[in-house]
């Protein structure tokens, strides 16, 4: 069976297009064909047109068709000329709604941002675009990325996960994670606060990366918790994930928070395998404390079986491959990331969303008012969906000083008890001296759509294996495993110290040519069966 | 809306204190929404409780964000220098009421502090 241009990995199609054997107006058009397969009706803020039993993926907030393909026209021209028209080539990027892309929607996913066209592009878009990537348009997230999900989003139906329709995305990436999943895209830029390039990655059967914090600029990113959010590619494979990181990662003038730290070549030592690295195990990843359902209390679960057996297979795989499996390395504050998240993250949203006021851009309450205050009661209370509400309002009560009962200052005193683990076990001269931490990227594989929606707790927890990366700033990565049961994506995460992207990759990389042979690399998602 | 509710009992925000926060968050809400609200600030403060129960050394500093940043790492300061934007007429046009190269809004409510 031929392999269509937009199921082709991002360094297959380079290759292809600068060996001369298709064009950049190929790879759009083929994807371009898929999307029209396979898209469905534009998400929108006004009722849904179609039901949770519609098939369709709607991946997509706004289309740039004509943009793109003055992009792949520029491409094709410079191939012609003789020029290098870059790493990235022609490959068809999806850009997750929370970045700036100058001359474009830029919503968020909320209606408060409905109608706000970015003045500038975001760093990391303006980084992927001059190194050849063509930009189809901006795909659909959680409402300012809240939720893990998507069906927190204004623009509705929110995507579907191209493996069963019936099921979530997952999220905040949902729409990039689904789009590169089906098809839509070959690549795409997503952002990571507690899991949302991860996690969804593991439910659709791709690769994300959450690079160090500070690794990327976060210049152009509509924020949400500035000590969290991390942009990060999206991708099909690792390889393509690396070429991202090549492009993207680096200082930027327009964020102080992007460190100098120099950005290695993330491919270099890609195939060099993991013959003597020290990859973890820890018992702290595989049971985990979660609310009951029914009555909210906590109780100790283990992550489902599959889910364990896949990771401890994955091990073994690696250990052939020459690895060092370390077991039982304890990391006993992990159980806290949620609550440290839930306070942390509230006080930065709070902060990060006064800034909608109905005034300067975006939704605008259209019926008279008494004053200014009205119109910022009414702006605000129209424009935002209920998850920026509860944000707000969580953040505002845990930090105001009559209500504050020490929550922050305890969170923020927690987080560095999160962060003590990973140097311990990530130290070279330490106990364990680790390359790598080996887990499951979430408890459970993509779950049905409704099935948690509106449960705010639930939701957050999704997230537990995924959130202390992000409290500590190390990178994680997240790469497909295999499936259940129910024909559902597994993903397995590696995390690392601080900047320890290429080693990460390196990992995922060694586990890919471990397991190519393998029957379920080639299945592939349903709704691509057309 | 989302139908599912939390139903858990706790109360710590109370009817009083959650229209207080409504209030400085500056939202218009419906009560079928407050209520959905309240009861999910609620139950998320059932599990950030779960943070009483740490015994945390007085030692132990905060991190406000995980990565230590050491002096080689940061990009030095900018100079302080003074540069045209040209990006105003975009700004403008995003404005939802404008006049000329103003941005119109209602009137501000004033308080008499006699």
């Amino acid at each position: 069976m031929t392999t269509s241009l937009c199921d082709t990995p991002a360094h297959q199609l380079v290759r292809k297009l600068k060996d001369g054997e298709c064009t950049a107006t190929e790879i759009l058009d083929s994807t371009l064909e898929r999307i029209r397969a396979v898209e469905g009706l534009p998400p929108t803020t006004a009722e849904p047109q179609t039901s949770n039993a519609d098939e369709k993926i709607h991946a997509y907030i706004t289309l740039t068709e004509e943009r793109a393909r003055r992009q792949a026209k520029d491409i094709d021209t410079a191939l012609e000329n003789g020029e290098d028209p870059g790493p990235l080539a022609g490959i068809s990027l999806a850009v997750k709604d929370i970045f700036c892309v100058k001359g474009t929607p830029s919503t968020a996913g909320s209606k408060i941002l409905e109608n706000f066209v970015a003045p500038y592009s975001a760093t990391p878009v303006q980084r992927l675009e001059a190194a050849g990537a063509v930009t189809l348009g901006k795909v659909n997230l959680d409402e300012f990325t809240f939720g893990s999900s998507n069906e927190s989003s204004a623009f509705q139906p929110s995507p579907r996960n191209p493996w069963d329709p019936t099921r979530v995305p997952g999220g905040s990436s949902g729409g990039s994670a689904a789009a590169v999943a089906a098809g839509e895209a070959v690549i795409s830029l997503g952002t990571d606060t507690a899991g949302s390039i991860r996690q969804p990655a593991a439910f659709c059967g791709i690769v994300g990366m959450k690079p160090t914090y500070g690794r990327i600029s976060r210049y152009g990113l509509i924020a949400f918790a500035s000590s969290l959010d991390c942009p990060g590619p999206v991708a099909r494979d690792v390889r393509d994930a690396a070429l991202m990181m090549n492009v993207i990662a680096g200082k930027d003038d327009h964020d102080a928070t992007a460190v100098c730290t120099p950005v290695p070549d993330h491919l270099q030592a890609l195939e060099d395998g993991v013959k003597g690295m020290r990859i973890g195990l820890s018992p702290d990843y595989f049971h985990l404390k979660f609310p009951d359902p029914q009555s909210g209390e906590l109780r100790q679960q283990a992550i489902a079986p599959e889910i364990e057996r896949t990771v401890r297979s994955a091990a073994e795989s690696l250990a052939k491959m020459g690895a060092e499996i370390v077991e039982d390395v304890s990391l006993p504050n992990t159980r806290y990331g949620i609550p440290v998240y839930f306070v942390v993250s509230r006080v930065e949203a709070a902060s990060n969303l006064h800034r909608y006021d109905g005034v300067k851009y975006g939704y605008r309450y259209p019926q008279p008012v008494a004053d200014l205050r009205e119109l910022y009661r009414r702006s605000r209370g129209g424009g935002f969906g209920p998850q920026p509400k509860l944000r707000i309002l969580m953040g505002m009560y845990v930090s105001a000083e009559q209500y504050e009962k020490g929550y922050y200052d305890k969170a923020l005193r927690v987080r560095t008890l999160i962060r003590s683990d990973f140097d311990r076990i990530f130290d070279s001269q330490g106990e364990f001296a680790l390359d790598g931490l080996l887990t499951a990227t979430t408890p459970a594989t993509a779950f049905e759509l409704g099935a948690v929606y509106g449960d705010s707790v639930l939701m957050q927890y999704a997230d537990l294996l995924t959130v202390p990366a992000n409290l500590a700033g190390i990178p994680g990565l997240s790469i497909p495993a295999g499936f259940d049961a129910q024909g559902m994506p597994i993903g397995i995460q590696l995390l690392g110290a601080d900047f320890s992207e290429a080693k990460l990759l390196r990992i995922g990389r060694a586990y890919e040519v471990a397991t190519a042979e393998e029957a379920w690399r080639t299945v592939r998602p349903k709704v691509t069966q057309i | 809306m989302p139908e599912k509710t939390d139903d858990r009992d706790w109360d710590e925000i109370s009817e009083a204190i959650f229209r207080h926060l409504v209030d400085l968050a500056a939202f218009h809400l419906e009560d079928d929404e407050a209520a959905y609200l309240r009861r999910e600030l609620n139950g998320q403060l059932r599990a950030i409780r779960e943070l009483d129960a740490i015994d945390v050394d007085a030692e132990v500093s905060i991190t406000s964000h995980g990565v230590p940043y050491s002096f080689a790492m940061r990009l030095p300061l900018r100079q302080d220098r003074i540069a045209p934007s040209t990006a105003a007429d975009d700004i403008l046009e995003q404005a939802p009421e404008v006049d000329e190269r103003s941005i119109v809004v209602p009137d501000i409510p004033h308080e008499d502090l006699s």
